[in-house]
Protein backbone atom coordinates (compact mmCIF):
# COMPACT_ATOMS: atom_id res chain seq x y z
CA UNK A 1 0.00 0.00 0.00
CA UNK A 2 1.06 3.66 -1.16
CA UNK A 3 -1.44 5.39 -0.41
CA UNK A 4 -4.61 6.37 1.86
CA UNK A 5 -6.64 5.94 -0.51
CA UNK A 6 -5.68 2.04 -1.10
CA UNK A 7 -6.01 1.47 2.96
CA UNK A 8 -9.55 2.07 2.21
CA UNK A 9 -9.93 -0.34 -0.53
CA UNK A 10 -8.90 -3.04 2.00
CA UNK A 11 -11.93 -4.77 4.25
CA UNK A 12 -13.14 -8.34 5.32
CA UNK A 13 -14.90 -10.82 3.18
CA UNK A 14 -17.99 -13.63 5.12
CA UNK A 15 -14.97 -15.27 6.28
CA UNK A 16 -13.35 -12.72 7.93
CA UNK A 17 -10.95 -12.94 5.49
CA UNK A 18 -8.71 -9.50 5.19
CA UNK A 19 -9.87 -8.92 1.01
CA UNK A 20 -9.40 -6.13 -1.32
CA UNK A 21 -12.97 -4.85 -2.09
CA UNK A 22 -14.33 -4.78 -5.60
CA UNK A 23 -14.74 -1.82 -7.33
CA UNK A 24 -17.55 -0.98 -9.95
CA UNK A 25 -16.25 -1.27 -13.66
CA UNK A 26 -15.36 2.10 -15.24
CA UNK A 27 -18.82 3.28 -17.09
CA UNK A 28 -16.41 2.72 -20.60
CA UNK A 29 -15.48 -0.59 -21.31
CA UNK A 30 -17.12 -4.05 -21.80
CA UNK A 31 -19.06 -4.42 -18.22
CA UNK A 32 -21.65 -1.68 -19.59
CA UNK A 33 -23.57 -0.87 -23.06
CA UNK A 34 -23.31 2.39 -23.89
CA UNK A 35 -26.03 4.50 -21.89
CA UNK A 36 -27.25 8.42 -22.20
CA UNK A 37 -25.75 9.21 -18.88
CA UNK A 38 -22.08 8.01 -19.37
CA UNK A 39 -22.22 9.23 -23.13
CA UNK A 40 -23.22 12.52 -22.93
CA UNK A 41 -20.94 12.46 -19.45
CA UNK A 42 -17.24 11.61 -21.25
CA UNK A 43 -18.41 13.70 -23.95
CA UNK A 44 -18.80 16.72 -21.52
CA UNK A 45 -14.97 15.90 -20.66
CA UNK A 46 -13.82 15.57 -24.68
CA UNK A 47 -15.19 18.81 -25.43
CA UNK A 48 -13.90 20.47 -22.19
CA UNK A 49 -10.78 19.55 -23.00
CA UNK A 50 -11.10 20.15 -26.93
CA UNK A 51 -11.99 23.24 -25.88
CA UNK A 52 -8.72 23.85 -23.52
CA UNK A 53 -6.81 23.43 -26.73
CA UNK A 54 -8.63 25.75 -28.47
CA UNK A 55 -8.10 28.52 -25.94
CA UNK A 56 -4.17 27.94 -26.76
CA UNK A 57 -5.69 29.03 -30.89
CA UNK A 58 -7.65 31.86 -29.34
CA UNK A 59 -4.54 33.11 -27.36
CA UNK A 60 -2.48 32.56 -31.11
CA UNK A 61 -5.27 34.53 -32.50
CA UNK A 62 -4.79 37.54 -30.18
CA UNK A 63 -1.37 37.79 -29.82
CA UNK A 64 -0.41 37.31 -33.88
CA UNK A 65 -3.71 40.56 -33.99
CA UNK A 66 -1.30 42.23 -31.43
CA UNK A 67 2.15 41.56 -32.91
CA UNK A 68 1.46 42.94 -36.16
CA UNK A 69 -0.39 42.48 -39.84
CA UNK A 70 2.47 40.38 -40.97
CA UNK A 71 2.04 37.79 -37.36
CA UNK A 72 -1.80 38.10 -38.04
CA UNK A 73 -2.18 37.45 -41.75
CA UNK A 74 -0.09 34.07 -41.03
CA UNK A 75 -2.55 33.07 -38.65
CA UNK A 76 -5.40 34.64 -40.91
CA UNK A 77 -4.30 32.21 -43.86
CA UNK A 78 -3.40 28.79 -41.63
CA UNK A 79 -7.37 29.42 -40.25
CA UNK A 80 -9.06 29.84 -43.63
CA UNK A 81 -7.43 27.39 -44.73
CA UNK A 82 -9.30 23.67 -45.10
CA UNK A 83 -7.33 21.93 -42.24
CA UNK A 84 -8.29 25.27 -40.26
CA UNK A 85 -12.31 25.44 -41.28
CA UNK A 86 -11.94 21.51 -40.01
CA UNK A 87 -10.93 22.30 -36.46
CA UNK A 88 -12.79 25.30 -36.36
CA UNK A 89 -15.40 23.70 -37.60
CA UNK A 90 -14.79 21.08 -34.47
CA UNK A 91 -13.85 23.43 -31.97
CA UNK A 92 -17.90 25.11 -32.78
CA UNK A 93 -19.50 21.84 -32.31
CA UNK A 94 -17.10 21.26 -29.06
CA UNK A 95 -18.27 24.45 -27.55
CA UNK A 96 -21.82 24.12 -28.57
CA UNK A 97 -22.04 21.03 -27.07
CA UNK A 98 -20.57 22.04 -23.72
CA UNK A 99 -22.69 25.05 -23.50
CA UNK A 100 -25.71 22.54 -23.75
CA UNK A 101 -24.72 20.00 -21.45
CA UNK A 102 -23.17 22.53 -19.01
CA UNK A 103 -26.91 24.29 -18.83
CA UNK A 104 -27.87 20.05 -18.22
CA UNK A 105 -25.58 19.90 -15.41
CA UNK A 106 -26.64 23.27 -14.15
CA UNK A 107 -30.04 22.05 -13.92
CA UNK A 108 -29.18 18.90 -11.94
CA UNK A 109 -26.73 21.19 -9.70
CA UNK A 110 -30.41 22.99 -8.89
CA UNK A 111 -31.96 19.22 -8.08
CA UNK A 112 -33.75 19.17 -11.38
CA UNK A 113 -34.22 16.86 -14.04
CA UNK A 114 -32.91 13.60 -12.35
CA UNK A 115 -35.88 11.16 -13.77
CA UNK A 116 -34.93 8.78 -16.42
CA UNK A 117 -37.28 9.93 -19.23
CA UNK A 118 -36.42 13.21 -18.34
CA UNK A 119 -32.81 12.69 -18.66
CA UNK A 120 -32.98 10.69 -21.66
CA UNK A 121 -35.21 13.65 -23.48
CA UNK A 122 -32.56 15.88 -22.30
CA UNK A 123 -29.75 14.42 -23.33
CA UNK A 124 -31.15 14.03 -26.89
CA UNK A 125 -32.13 17.58 -26.90
CA UNK A 126 -28.34 18.71 -26.39
CA UNK A 127 -26.79 16.12 -28.97
CA UNK A 128 -29.73 18.11 -31.47
CA UNK A 129 -29.38 21.34 -30.98
CA UNK A 130 -25.34 21.27 -30.70
CA UNK A 131 -25.63 19.79 -34.53
CA UNK A 132 -28.07 22.35 -35.12
CA UNK A 133 -26.26 25.37 -34.01
CA UNK A 134 -23.06 24.26 -35.44
CA UNK A 135 -24.40 23.67 -38.67
CA UNK A 136 -26.32 27.11 -38.31
CA UNK A 137 -22.94 29.06 -37.41
CA UNK A 138 -21.44 27.65 -40.62
CA UNK A 139 -23.94 28.59 -42.88
CA UNK A 140 -24.12 31.99 -41.54
CA UNK A 141 -20.44 32.18 -41.14
CA UNK A 142 -20.17 31.11 -44.96
CA UNK A 143 -22.86 33.08 -45.69
CA UNK A 144 -21.50 36.61 -44.21
CA UNK A 145 -17.77 35.61 -45.89
CA UNK B 1 -29.81 7.20 22.32
CA UNK B 2 -33.33 6.30 22.20
CA UNK B 3 -34.51 3.41 20.61
CA UNK B 4 -37.64 2.66 22.21
CA UNK B 5 -39.63 3.73 18.99
CA UNK B 6 -38.32 0.50 16.81
CA UNK B 7 -41.64 -1.42 18.10
CA UNK B 8 -43.65 1.17 17.49
CA UNK B 9 -42.23 2.90 14.06
CA UNK B 10 -41.93 0.32 11.07
CA UNK B 11 -38.46 2.46 10.29
CA UNK B 12 -36.21 2.32 12.72
CA UNK B 13 -34.53 5.81 13.33
CA UNK B 14 -31.67 6.80 15.95
CA UNK B 15 -31.55 9.88 17.60
CA UNK B 16 -28.38 11.49 18.53
CA UNK B 17 -27.96 14.49 21.07
CA UNK B 18 -26.00 16.89 18.12
CA UNK B 19 -27.15 19.24 16.16
CA UNK B 20 -27.05 19.23 12.20
CA UNK B 21 -24.43 21.27 11.66
CA UNK B 22 -21.71 19.63 14.52
CA UNK B 23 -22.85 16.77 12.81
CA UNK B 24 -21.99 18.35 9.19
CA UNK B 25 -18.84 19.68 10.42
CA UNK B 26 -17.62 16.51 11.64
CA UNK B 27 -17.90 14.66 8.16
CA UNK B 28 -14.88 16.97 6.66
CA UNK B 29 -13.62 19.90 5.75
CA UNK B 30 -15.80 22.65 3.45
CA UNK B 31 -13.16 24.67 2.19
CA UNK B 32 -11.04 24.75 -0.37
CA UNK B 33 -12.80 22.14 -2.16
CA UNK B 34 -16.53 23.91 -1.70
CA UNK B 35 -14.75 26.77 -2.69
CA UNK B 36 -13.44 24.82 -6.20
CA UNK B 37 -16.85 23.67 -6.84
CA UNK B 38 -18.91 26.74 -6.42
CA UNK B 39 -15.93 28.52 -8.39
CA UNK B 40 -16.70 26.26 -11.40
CA UNK B 41 -20.45 26.71 -11.61
CA UNK B 42 -20.68 30.55 -11.03
CA UNK B 43 -17.73 31.05 -14.39
CA UNK B 44 -20.16 28.62 -15.76
CA UNK B 45 -23.05 30.75 -15.79
CA UNK B 46 -20.81 33.64 -16.75
CA UNK B 47 -19.66 31.87 -19.19
CA UNK B 48 -23.49 31.07 -20.46
CA UNK B 49 -23.83 35.13 -22.56
CA UNK B 50 -20.08 35.76 -22.19
CA UNK B 51 -19.38 32.49 -25.11
CA UNK B 52 -22.44 33.21 -27.08
CA UNK B 53 -21.04 37.33 -26.94
CA UNK B 54 -17.82 35.35 -28.50
CA UNK B 55 -19.67 33.45 -30.60
CA UNK B 56 -21.20 36.50 -32.31
CA UNK B 57 -17.87 38.64 -32.43
CA UNK B 58 -15.77 35.44 -34.43
CA UNK B 59 -18.39 36.03 -36.55
CA UNK B 60 -18.16 39.22 -37.08
CA UNK B 61 -14.47 39.30 -37.42
CA UNK B 62 -14.31 36.42 -39.81
CA UNK B 63 -12.08 37.30 -42.50
CA UNK B 64 -11.66 40.87 -40.92
CA UNK B 65 -8.66 43.09 -41.16
CA UNK B 66 -6.41 43.82 -38.19
CA UNK B 67 -6.79 47.45 -38.19
CA UNK B 68 -10.66 45.81 -38.20
CA UNK B 69 -10.26 43.47 -35.19
CA UNK B 70 -8.43 46.95 -33.32
CA UNK B 71 -10.93 49.06 -34.12
CA UNK B 72 -13.76 46.71 -32.85
CA UNK B 73 -11.88 45.73 -29.55
CA UNK B 74 -11.03 49.68 -28.89
CA UNK B 75 -15.07 50.25 -28.52
CA UNK B 76 -14.57 49.87 -24.27
CA UNK B 77 -18.04 47.63 -24.10
CA UNK B 78 -15.71 45.52 -26.19
CA UNK B 79 -12.64 45.76 -24.26
CA UNK B 80 -14.25 44.97 -20.99
CA UNK B 81 -16.45 41.94 -22.14
CA UNK B 82 -13.43 40.58 -23.76
CA UNK B 83 -11.34 40.85 -20.81
CA UNK B 84 -14.08 39.62 -18.10
CA UNK B 85 -14.55 36.62 -21.00
CA UNK B 86 -10.46 36.31 -20.57
CA UNK B 87 -10.59 35.76 -17.13
CA UNK B 88 -13.81 33.31 -16.60
CA UNK B 89 -12.82 31.13 -19.63
CA UNK B 90 -9.40 30.46 -18.17
CA UNK B 91 -10.39 30.31 -14.43
CA UNK B 92 -13.04 27.69 -15.58
CA UNK B 93 -10.38 25.75 -17.60
CA UNK B 94 -8.08 25.23 -14.52
CA UNK B 95 -10.83 24.13 -12.50
CA UNK B 96 -12.07 21.60 -14.78
CA UNK B 97 -8.84 20.55 -16.08
CA UNK B 98 -7.28 19.57 -12.61
CA UNK B 99 -10.75 17.94 -12.16
CA UNK B 100 -9.85 15.81 -15.12
CA UNK B 101 -6.19 15.28 -14.00
CA UNK B 102 -7.23 14.23 -10.89
CA UNK B 103 -9.34 11.70 -12.10
CA UNK B 104 -7.22 10.15 -14.32
CA UNK B 105 -3.37 10.59 -13.03
CA UNK B 106 -2.89 8.26 -10.60
CA UNK B 107 0.86 8.72 -9.43
CA UNK B 108 1.06 11.37 -6.53
CA UNK B 109 4.03 13.25 -8.25
CA UNK B 110 2.96 12.84 -11.40
CA UNK B 111 -0.65 14.41 -10.81
CA UNK B 112 0.89 17.64 -8.66
CA UNK B 113 3.42 18.05 -11.56
CA UNK B 114 0.61 18.28 -14.46
CA UNK B 115 -1.40 20.22 -12.49
CA UNK B 116 0.75 23.21 -11.62
CA UNK B 117 2.04 22.53 -15.28
CA UNK B 118 -1.92 23.02 -16.92
CA UNK B 119 -2.34 25.63 -14.38
CA UNK B 120 1.19 27.69 -15.23
CA UNK B 121 0.35 27.17 -19.42
CA UNK B 122 -3.07 28.61 -18.65
CA UNK B 123 -1.84 31.64 -16.30
CA UNK B 124 0.86 32.50 -19.41
CA UNK B 125 -1.82 31.52 -21.84
CA UNK B 126 -4.75 34.54 -19.75
CA UNK B 127 -1.86 36.74 -19.75
CA UNK B 128 -0.88 36.87 -22.97
CA UNK B 129 -4.72 37.33 -24.11
CA UNK B 130 -5.23 39.78 -21.69
CA UNK B 131 -2.27 41.71 -22.93
CA UNK B 132 -2.63 41.25 -26.40
CA UNK B 133 -6.53 43.09 -26.22
CA UNK B 134 -5.47 45.58 -24.24
CA UNK B 135 -2.39 46.37 -26.83
CA UNK B 136 -5.12 46.17 -29.77
CA UNK B 137 -7.69 48.29 -27.56
CA UNK B 138 -5.68 50.92 -26.47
Amino acid sequence: MKDVREALMVGRNTEGKLVRRPLSPFMLGSAYKPQMSSMTSIMHRITGCALGLGTVLLTLWLVCAAAGDGPFSIVQAILASWVGIIVLIGFTFALFYHFCNGIRHLAWDAGRGFELPVMHRSGWTVVAASLVFTAGFWVVGFLVW
Amino acid sequence: MHMNNIDKDSTPSIHIMRSELGRARGLGSAKAGLHHWWAQRLTAVALLPLSLYFVVSVMLLAGDTRAGVAAFLAAPWNTVIYLCLIVALFYHLALGLQVVIEDYVHSEAKRMGSILLAKAAIVVCALACIVSVLKLAL
